[in-house]
This record gives structure tokens, sequence and C-alpha cells, in this order.
């Protein structure tokens, strides 16, 4: 019985590193993108770990797959938000629907030091 | 292998041929770099259906050992497109 529900749970998990591979592929922007490979795949891990270990029935399975979970959960958030800010600071275009940048301007052009409030030059010229 | 077992198998595989459709058309080289953090995240997945379908529980080590490397990548590519990446483009 518990096999049988692992491997539902695994199939599931899979489903949904399925649907984070075709946000990737057919969302418009790179942050669109982002959002899209962040957060189906951390989910579907979660699940096929989850299926593993009730496949398995084991304890050390069981700590394995936990242990890859919190991981994945620690890092996978980490990751994402080195390489967004690296985007934006390198001048990724935004989609043409976007309607407002509210980080537009706030970053200090050469020490890359996020303020509050935006500042004059970087204001104007984009 | 049962039915279920194939059906993550073919999930997995089209979401890896997304994902190097996104690393080759990719317009700027953050989203090759977003590709690739997919792509190893997909072959952890991979691993881990192989694993179970198979039987053995010894390759849940290796999804261990692979989903703390590709952090790392990912960091290590986001440092140097930050500092001084798409010349090209800077604004």
């Amino acid at each position: 019985m518990a096999q049988a529900v692992g491997d539902v749970l695994v199939f599931l998990g899979a489903l949904w590193m399925l649907v984070a591979a075709i946000g990737v592929a057919r969302m418009p922007d790179l942050f669109q993108r982002m959002h899209a490979s962040t957060k189906s795949p951390t989910l579907g891990l979660a699940l096929l770990m989850l299926g593993a270990s009730l496949h398995f029935g084991a304890v050390h399975i069981t700590a394995r797959a936990l242990a890859v979970v919190v991981f994945y959960f620690i890092t996978a958030p980490v990751a994402a938000h080195v390489l967004g800010r690296a985007a934006y600071l390198s001048g990724v275009t935004l989609w043409e629907g976007t309607l407002e940048d509210q980080l537009k301007g706030r970053y200090t052009p050469h020490t890359h030091q996020l303020r509050s409030t935006p500042t004059e030059e970087m204001g104007e010229e984009g | 292998m049962s039915l279920l077992h194939t059906g993550a198998f073919v999930c997995i595989s089209l979401a890896l041929v997304l994902a190097f459709y996104r690393l080759v058309r990719g317009p700027s080289l953050p989203d090759r770099v977003l590709s690739l953090d997919l792509t190893t995240t997909l072959v952890v997945g991979l691993i881990t259906v192989y694993a179970v379908s198979t039987g053995q529980p010894l390759y849940l080590d290796m999804v261990v050992v692979l989903a703390l490397i590709s952090f790392l990548a990912t960091v290590a590519y986001a440092h140097y497109i930050e500092k001084g990446g798409m010349p090209w483009r800077r604004r």
C-alpha cells in the first residue's frame, strides 16, 4: 500500500518538474522564467523524495531524502536570488508588457548597492 | 517497471528537452544559466525515479551530492555575470 502511494507521489513529482520546464520554455521574460523554474522544481523534488522514502520504507533512505529536501530548500532560493540580481544588474531586458520596474534607479551603478530611494541620474537614463 | 514509473520517466525526459530548448534559444546569458540550473534539478529527479524504478536505494547518495553541487555552479556563474558579464549590453 505504501509502495503504491510512493509510486503515485514519484509520478506527481515528475509532473511538477515537467510543469517547471514548460514554464521555462514558454515564459516571455527572464524573471518570469525564473519564477517558473524556482518554485515548482522545489515542490517536485519534495514530492519525489517523499515518494522515494515511502517506496523504500527504510529509515536510512528517509534520512537521505530529508537531507536532500533540506539542502535544496536552503540552496535554491540563494541561487535564484544571486542569479536574478546579477541578471538585473547586467541589464537584461524586461518583457514589453511590464507595467512597472520598482527597482529602477535604486542600484548605484558602480558599487551595486541597493538604496531605498531612487537616485536622480539613474532614474533619467534608464 | 510499472506504468507510473514509465510516466515519470517520460515527464522528466520531456522536461529535459524543453530545458535544452531554452539553453539553445535563450536570448541572454542568464537564461542559459537558468536552464543549466533547471537541468541539474531535472537530473536529480531522473536519478531518483531511476532509483525507485530499479529498486536500488544506493543511487540516492548521488542525489545528495548533486543537490549540493548544483547550487555552487549557479552561484559561480552569477558572480561572473555580475562582475562583468555581458559587456555588449552594459547600461
